[in-house]
């Protein structure tokens, strides 16, 4: 089948229920989305799905082969960093980081719904995704501050 | 005391020798290792100045021996160099180095010394020594005990020093300018004309002279990186996804794999049929291995589904059947003849107890999952000359003769490739991940077989955090706290960590008793008496080790009595401290969480404090108890390190302590039923949600001489000051973790 992933169409010979996150990873060798729990609880597998984060690990393969799939790699490289992820740099969120490709594939899908969430909104939107460090104060810090980038832009 | 008397003895040889090598004299002299592992392998053009700095002619790297789970070690460890050495962090690449014993663990020993942090005296600082020189023998290479910051602070700063001064002496035999007259910045030599010499260029004539081996290290006051907020080397990779973790790495020509064990603890399977798994697409092998089966298949999902279609029989576990099988086990522990130790044992306890109004109380803790958020796994290729090893481990040595046992290699010939981790927690002080993964990579021999965990198998067969009980009696007198007695029963973890490495761990234990029994307090009848149960499911290091328990247990049990005295909580634990470094967090959380002022209606305020790693650390957390449950509104946190290295990955790493201590004090336990564990995944297994994070205050202070470590010592007060905060504002005590069989929690 045909997979469209950050702007490239790939040929993938796989099962079509295959969840997209091992097809990424292991046949596609895109490693910036994660495996944490395969069961849509912690959210480190999060990507845009036409610019929709969904949990990969609960997304077929077959299901998405007409849609744009991005995942962390696409959303931005050092040179052309998303505003989510200059904030996350700017508030130094990462500890061991292994959760927040997920956190940042997330707050750039909400704050693209809504980019003048309030404390309410952001505890709504970030919640199901587990940061097992504790970062939550700076993801907090970090998606108030893209959002402020994003309005300015 | 005899005995202690010959170590002392013993020590004060050694001690002497280390005196005359220089410390008294303001200079540091750089005690070359055995053997520098950096010269083994050092490439075409490439130059080692001490173990830790390497230069080619593509750039300088900084050796950063001790694991980075995610606490910024390897930034903290690349600026202790950086500052002696005059790079900017941006000129060098960061490389954890091959495990050698030349990166033994010095700060380890402090912690193994059965005295107290705040014991400075003779006898402890002096078995401190022998201890040090013990792990160097042995050459222990481990991440843990938040021992990074106190192992490597002086000793990366003499190596950045020597190289920096060696560089020097090189430039000086190049120009003949004097080595007074030079000096250093931004990875070069400066001559006094301005003209500079860069260490790349100067490194190959570096290598060929002999190295400066006295230093004297910099004045505090002209630091350029310790002490500032630093950028970590690895933020932006780790805000792209390009950062490769362990899980991530990828060897040409690699299969993949998936592990399904024996779901009851410690049991092996049987009558393990693998045909039907054999015949799903891309498997090409099921393999038995240690403590179940592995399929290799060519795609990880695939290997996990055909792991879950093998057929076995589970064999019985060796542990207790059910939870309450566990819990007799600790109860009836509380027996003269398991005492482990009494290494506190003030006033006269017992009879003070006689015939006195006495407070009773039984608290009890879990065990707990690690569960980091990358699952454990481990890539493993066997070849006829060689094996190498691709994880993420925090034991690299005891990876390596593990991996050289199993497959009749020498030692020399297994290659440990040590990776950053996501998270750890102590998860990553076992390797049975890297064993199945060898038995799997021979039976496929020179093909790299890459093992990735389920988040089940990694979560059912962790090696948990200790069970654990305590029961206190006190009394109290005049508004006084007069008799704190605290006895603890919990089976060892290092008898049951250690033993998995084949060490036999003799003599008490004092974890089963840390965070409770060398806390700095005066109370005139003071003893706590630590309880071995039996070994029971195995257990292991996890994040604050017995304080993880014993804080919440110590800190409950003296809350409550100040209650039953009628006296202030923090005032009376004022009171009663001695040590002066502690007193002051606790006067720096009074002053930051405005102790004392009205809180207003169905809220409340719990201190709490318990020195755990050297660490004396002092939390308050405000509560509010809502319709729907408590809501935790505020933390302060104040913390003595003597040094703070990076004040922001400090604030950042306190803050992870403080949620991962409240977390899991929540909502979080393993039980076990017939030992198989009865959470598989995270939703049994949540601890602390973004919605449910309240902010967090943190103060790191800088009263003592002593380095320490913050990884750990954040997490034992915060279960404490929650049950002592909910107390204030229900009037329900809560003696068993987790909170939320006794409460709700919004
Ligand atoms: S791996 Fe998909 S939500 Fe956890
Ligand atoms: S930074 Fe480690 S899990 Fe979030």
């Amino acid at each position: 089948m045909k997979l469209s992933v950050n702007g490239k169409s790939h040929d993938v010979d796989v099962e079509n229920d295959m969840p997209l996150l091992w097809v990424l990873r292991d046949e596609l060798g895109i490693t910036g989305v994660k495996y944490g729990c395969g069961i849509a609880q912690c959210g480190a597998c999060t990507v845009h799905i036409d610019g929709q984060a969904v949990r990969s690990c609960q997304i077929a393969a077959g299901e998405v082969e007409d849609a744009e799939i991005t995942t962390i790699e696409g959303l931005g490289q050092p040179e052309a960093l998303h505003a989510v992820q200059s904030a996350w740099i700017e508030h130094q969120v990462a500890q061991c980081g292994y959760c927040q490709s997920g956190q940042i594939m997330q707050a750039a899908s909400f704050l693209q719904l809504n980019d003048e969430p309030t404390d309410e909104d952001i505890d709504f939107a970030m919640s199901a995704n587990l940061c097992r460090c504790g970062t939550y104060p700076r993801i907090r810090e970090a998606v108030k501050t893209a959002a402020k980038t994003l309005r300015g832009a | 005391m005899g005995k202690l008397g010959t170590i002392a003895r013993r020590t004060f040889l050694i001690g002497s020798v280390a005196v005359a090598g220089g410390v008294a004299f303001g200079y540091y002299m750089y005690k070359r290792p055995a053997a520098n592992p950096l010269l083994e392998e050092l490439g075409e053009g490439e130059t080692a100045l001490t173990e830790y700095v390497r230069i080619s002619s593509d750039g300088i790297t900084l050796i950063t021996p001790r694991a980075d789970k995610g606490q910024g070690v390897y930034s903290m460890q690349a600026a202790l160099i950086a500052e002696e050495l005059d790079v900017e962090l941006e000129q060098v690449t960061v490389d954890p180095g091959p495990p050698s014993p030349a990166y033994y663990n010095t700060a380890l020993s402090e912690e193994a010394a059965p005295f107290r942090s705040t014991d400075d005296g003779f006898a402890a600082e002096s078995v401190r020594s022998v201890m040090d020189v013990l792990m160097k023998f042995l050459g222990m290479q481990i991440t843990g005990g938040s021992t990074s910051a106190p192992d490597g602070y002086q000793k990366l700063r003499i190596a950045g020093a020597v190289a920096r001064e060696t560089l020097k002496k090189a430039a000086s035999q190049k120009t003949g300018v004097a080595v007074a007259d030079l000096t250093t910045e931004g990875g070069a030599v400066l001559l006094p004309d301005g003209t500079s010499l860069s260490y790349i260029d100067l490194a190959p004539m570096a290598a060929q002279i002999e190295p400066v081996t006295e230093v004297s290290l910099r004045d505090p006051s002209t630091w350029r990186l310790i002490g500032q907020p630093m950028q970590r080397v690895d933020i932006v990779d780790k805000s792209t996804g390009r950062l490769v973790y362990g899980i991530d790495h990828k060897v040409e020509g690699m299969l993949h794999a998936a592990v399904k064990l024996n779901p009851a603890q410690g049991g092996e399977m049987s009558a393990i049929d693998g045909s039907e798994a054999e015949k799903m697409r891309g498997v090409v092998k099921v393999v038995p291995v240690k403590g179940g089966v592995g399929v290799i298949a060519d795609n990880t999902w695939r290997a996990m589904q055909a792991a879950e279609a093998v057929k076995f029989e589970t064999g019985p576990s060796p542990f207790p059947a059910s939870m309450d099988d566990h819990w007799s086990a600790l109860e009836a522990s509380f027996v003269e003849d398991a005492v482990d130790s009494r290494q506190r044992d003030e006033g006269d306890t017992a009879a003070r107890l006689e015939g006195a109004e006495v407070f009773e109380a039984e608290y009890r803790a879990p065990y707990l999952a690690h569960a980091p958020l990358e699952p454990v796994s481990a890539i493993v290729q066997v070849q006829d000359d060689r094996v190498d090893v691709w994880t993420g481990t925090q034991i690299p040595r005891f990876v390596q003769s593990n991996v050289a046992d199993l497959t009749g290699m020498d030692i020399e010939k297994v290659h440990v490739h040590v990776f950053m981790m996501g998270g750890s927690f102590g998860h990553r002080l076992e390797d049975e991940v890297v064993k199945q993964a060898t038995q799997l990579a021979m039976a496929v021999k020179g093909k790299p077989v890459k093992l990735t965990y389920s988040r089940e198998e990694d979560m059912m067969h962790d090696f948990t955090r200790q069970i654990a009980m305590a029961r206190m009696k006190g009394t109290v007198k005049d508004g006084k706290v007069e008799t704190l007695d605290l006895g603890i029963a919990m089976p060892s973890v290092v008898v049951s960590q250690m033993g998995r490495q084949g060490f036999p761990v003799p003599g008490p234990d004092l974890q089963i008793v840390a965070g409770a029994w060398e806390q700095p307090y005066r109370i005139p009848n003071y003893r706590v008496t630590g309880y071995r149960a039996p070994q029971l499911a195995p257990i292991s290091s996890w994040r604050s080790v017995g304080a993880s328990s014993n804080g919440f247990f110590h800190d409950c049990a003296l809350d409550e009595l100040i209650h039953a005295a009628g006296a202030d909580p923090m005032e009376e634990r004022l009171r009663l401290m001695w040590h002066d470094a502690s007193r002051k967090t606790l006067e720096a959380v009074a002053e930051m969480s405005n102790w004392g002022s009205d809180l207003g209606a169905n809220r409340g305020r719990g201190v709490a404090f318990v020195m755990s790693f050297g660490v004396p650390t002092a939390e308050v957390v405000e509560v509010t108890n809502t319709p729907d449950g408590i809501k935790i509104d505020k933390v302060y946190v104040a913390a003595e390190v003597g040094r703070v290295i990076d004040p922001l990955n400090f604030d950042n790493l306190v803050k992870g302590g403080v949620v991962w201590g409240l977390g899991h004090a929540m909502n979080c336990e393993i039980t076990y039923t017939d030992g198989v564990a009865d959470q598989t995944n995270y939703h049994a297994f949540e601890a602390m949600r973004l919605y449910q994070c309240p902010e967090i205050e943190v103060r790191g202070l800088e009263n003592s001489d002593k380095i320490r470590g913050i990884g750990e010592p954040p997490v034992p007060p915060a279960a404490a000051a929650l049950a002592n905060a909910i107390y204030a504002a229900t009037g329900q005590r809560i003696r068993e973790m987790p909170f939320n069989k006794h409460i709700d929690f919004v």
